[in-house]
């Protein structure tokens, strides 16, 4: 297996070769992390900027580990102090980016599909840190590797997503990796958070619905729970939050139908008490530290495989040289 | 000029080899096999963008671009800035219209002030100063009260009122049909709901009255059932549909570039993933091009299946393009944040004549829909315009190729068969391909002349 892609957008088109490269390249990542030295030098001299156009602390932060452990020069756009609170549109923050001259652009969005948009039109690569609805790649691919660790092999796993899937990117990322590994997901959560297509029968391979969330979680190998967004509410999509929490949000006694032992992970931030107790996100079935972990390894090995893609831009000026160095940080 | 053995296509659909005089010039004799020629096209849905926002449109280039695509008659709606909501206004355009001398441009003007759905336009003054039918297209009349009030006077005004029917509370703030497909791409969804209970509503009014009332860019399956039983109960009610939902998907936002009758390599992600490289036929863009984004949005294909059954029964009254030409700073944003809208008059006849060849309807159907179909909505006669067509004729769409401003199309790239090649109206030829038509000159002495036309 060659890695050959010049971004990563999605993983709804990769393979499953793409994805296990990746969850092997994140496994030697954390053994480098596990180092008294927490640092390599594979991407020493490459400017890594970070725009996240929407606010996110935790993903940010994670990339900029990832990228300071590869030994890379970061630089950051956010929306809050910069232009694109005054009205800079996307076309002009492309222009800035391609002015920058960054090897690799990590980007944060609103809009579904906005990093479509940058890639068409820089020559960085580009890493989808979240855009919309739409996809959160190294989330799916950080719970993917999170998962395997814990289970095993995925083939024949069921993996329950509870939650606001309608508005989740987390979801979709988390479809996108973990079908191909041979797992089998299990949606669960109130109608009006579902897309109407999976709810009536379209789904995606590999996916289930069960609106009944104690009837998803029987005997299921592992949960997945999304963040509620309170401004659901608001928008008339729920009664209330306690009544989400009564119906949907994971208790003891819910996680207790699934298999002995099977672990809970959260996306986080969590709303302790609305979609996840406090007993279960801190018990011993939690992985949602271990998740935090993962998801810096993760993210170096993308940052890393994307300097290595045959004639990509991230991979100029990185020689023979560059690259063996990489293939010893893997080994 | 006379076209020798020709096959034209008359108004009613029928259809015989013929010679036929295009213009008054005494060129020679040209070889016509293999060409068409049918009446002038009506498209009873065109955005023209004059005044106030002309960087997108203007009278003159939506007209040139208009008679481009075979349309020699073309109704401008009204949402332009201000809106066509006065008798001077209405005026000032149709004679913007014949200064451009293109295609005939026929005013909409608009059903209330501003465009705002607050207070009824003056309609009979606005029919007196030429308003050939009103329309707040862009929008729907939301409050059923006052749209009830807008057929009553359309009526006294002997008017068709067009309506742009949507339910905005059920779109909300959605950008692309809801579906598998906007359930991949996690894209906020327009569902059928939303225009299907538009009509739904409209149709009662509409009974109610006894006005005429005529649904713009009807795009789903139950939208066009609806109709059709308003039709069964006689109920005076008539619909267009759009080249783009005859032809295009809502795989389209997600990167198919497969015409509905050709074989798409790979449904949207992730139900089956595909590779760009796997089928050169049907070449793919990229996912969220916001060209793809219109309103209302392109459906599935069973809707698209479902319009072209209206078009061979009569549901379907007509084909309007809702050519909606946008310049690039509308456009080149976010997909949720572009604006609606198609470039669509200068490839609606290529892509229809494709479909036809696919098998999706009869020709006779398909002229009928963009003739006598949209002159019976506006209750006049057929003008006596004419068109030449070269079916077999391939060019490739692209920003260059278009004499709109507007290069908004989903299409840019494509190769596409079929080409208007000369437009007559009010019988002066105003438009004319001459490197097509050099071609076709009869002898050989003449084609060098051609060639010196064109070279100059
Ligand atoms: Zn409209």
């Amino acid at each position: 297996m060659t890695w050959s892609r010049r971004h990563v957008l999605a993983t709804d088109d990769w393979s499953r070769d793409e994805i296990e490269l990746v969850l092997q390249q994140s496994e030697a990542m954390l053994e480098v992390l596990a180092r008294p030295m927490r640092r390599t030098p594979a991407l020493r001299g490459r400017t890594v900027v970070l725009f996240f156009a929407e606010a996110s602390t935790r993903t940010r932060i994670s990339f900029e580990l990832a990228a300071k452990a590869l030994s890379a020069d970061t630089s950051i756009i956010t929306a809050s102090g910069s232009s694109i609170e005054k009205g800079e549109t996307l076309f002009d923050t492309v222009r800035t980016l391609e002015a920058l001259g960054a090897d690799i652009v990590v980007m944060r969005h609103g809009a579904a599909g906005a990093p479509y948009f940058v890639a068409e039109r820089v020559s960085s690569a580009v890493i989808n840190a979240g855009d919309g609805w739409h996809a959160h790649p190294t989330q799916g691919l950080l719970d993917a590797l999170t998962l395997r660790t814990s289970l095993g092999a995925l083939e024949g796993k069921r993996i329950v997503i509870v939650g606001d899937v309608l508005h989740s990117r987390v979801a979709r990322s988390d479809i996108h990796t973990l079908v191909p590994l041979g797992a089998r997901i299990t949606l669960s959560g109130p109608a009006t958070l579902m897309p109407s297509a999976w709810r009536c029968g379209q789904l995606p391979a590999g996916v289930a619905f069960e609106e009944d969330v104690d009837r998803a979680l029987d005997g299921a190998d592992a949960v997945i729970a999304l963040r509620l967004q309170r401004e659901r509410m608001d928008a008339g999509l729920l009664p209330s939050l306690r009544e989400y929490a009564l119906t949907w949000g994971l208790s003891e006694v819910r996680v207790a139908r699934m298999r002995p032992g099977a672990p809970v992970l959260h996306p986080g931030p969590m709303n302790e008490g609305i979609e996840i107790e406090a007993a279960v996100a801190h018990g011993p079935r939690s992985l949602i530290e271990r998740q935090v972990t993962n998801g810096v390894a993760v993210r170096m090995a993308l940052l890393h495989l994307l300097s290595t893609t045959p004639g990509a831009p991230a991979a100029r000026g990185g020689g023979e040289a560059d690259r063996r160095e990489g293939k010893e940080v893997a080994a | 000029m006379i076209l020798e053995e020709v096959r034209r296509i008359e108004a009613d659909g029928t259809e015989r080899t013929t010679s036929v005089r295009i213009g008054s010039d005494m060129s020679p004799n040209v070889d016509g096999r293999g060409l068409l020629v049918l009446p002038g096209l009506i498209d009873l849905h065109a955005h023209l963008r004059e005044p106030g926002y002309e960087e997108s449109e203007t009278v003159a280039t939506g007209a040139r671009a208009a008679l481009r695509g075979g349309f020699t008659t073309v109704c401008a709606m009204a949402n332009t800035m201000p809106a066509i909501d006065s008798p001077g206004l209405v005026a000032e355009l149709a004679a913007r219209g014949r200064d451009a001398r293109a295609a005939r441009v026929l005013p909409v003007a608009a059903i209330t002030r501003g465009r705002e759905g607050k207070q009824l336009a003056d309609l009979v003054e606005l029919a007196a100063a030429g308003a050939v039918a009103f329309s707040d297209d862009g929008d729907p009349v939301d409050d059923a009260r006052l749209f009830r009030s807008a057929l009553e006077y359309a009526h006294a005004a002997r008017r068709p009122v067009m309506e742009h029917v949507q339910d905005r509370a059920l779109s909300g703030r959605g950008v692309m049909h809801e579906g598998a497909v906007s359930a991949a791409l996690g894209l906020p969804g327009i569902p059928a709901a939303a225009e299907e209970s538009a009509v739904a509503r409209d149709i009662a009014i509409a009974k109610l009255t006894g006005a005429r009332l005529h649904l713009q860019h009807v795009s789903t399956a139950g939208a066009l059932e609806l109709v059709r039983h308003a039709k069964a109960d006689g109920i005076s009610v008539t619909c267009e549909v759009t080249p783009h939902h005859l032809a295009l998907t809502d795989e389209w936002v997600g990167g198919s570039r497969a015409f509905v009758w050709e074989p798409m390599r790979g449904a949207s992600p992730p139900q089956t993933p595909q590779k760009v490289e796997d089928d050169p036929q049907t070449p793919r863009g990229v996912p969220y091009d916001s060209a793809t984004k219109v309103n209302p949005p392109l459906r599935t294909a069973a809707d698209v299946r479902a319009l072209w059954r209206g078009l061979a029964d009569g549901t379907v009254d007509a084909i309007a393009t809702d050519h909606a030409p946008h310049a690039s700073f509308r456009k080149d944003v976010e997909y949720a944040e572009a604006a609606f809208g198609i470039s669509g008059i200068e490839t609606a006849l290529a892509v229809l004549l494709m479909a036809v060849d696919a098998g999706m309807g009869e020709l006779g159907a398909v002229v009928r829909a963009l003739t006598s179909g949209p002159a019976r909505v506006l209750d006049m006669r057929g003008p006596d315009d004419l068109i030449v067509v070269d079916p077999a004729l391939e060019w490739t769409v692209t920003a260059g190729a278009l004499a709109s401003k507007g290069k908004n199309t989903p299409l840019l790239g494509r190769r596409l068969r079929g080409k208007v090649i000369a437009a007559v109206v009010e019988g002066e030829v105003r438009y004319r391909d001459e490197t097509a038509m050099q071609g076709r000159a009869g002898p050989p002495g003449r084609i060098k002349g051609a060639e010196a036309i064109a070279r100059r």
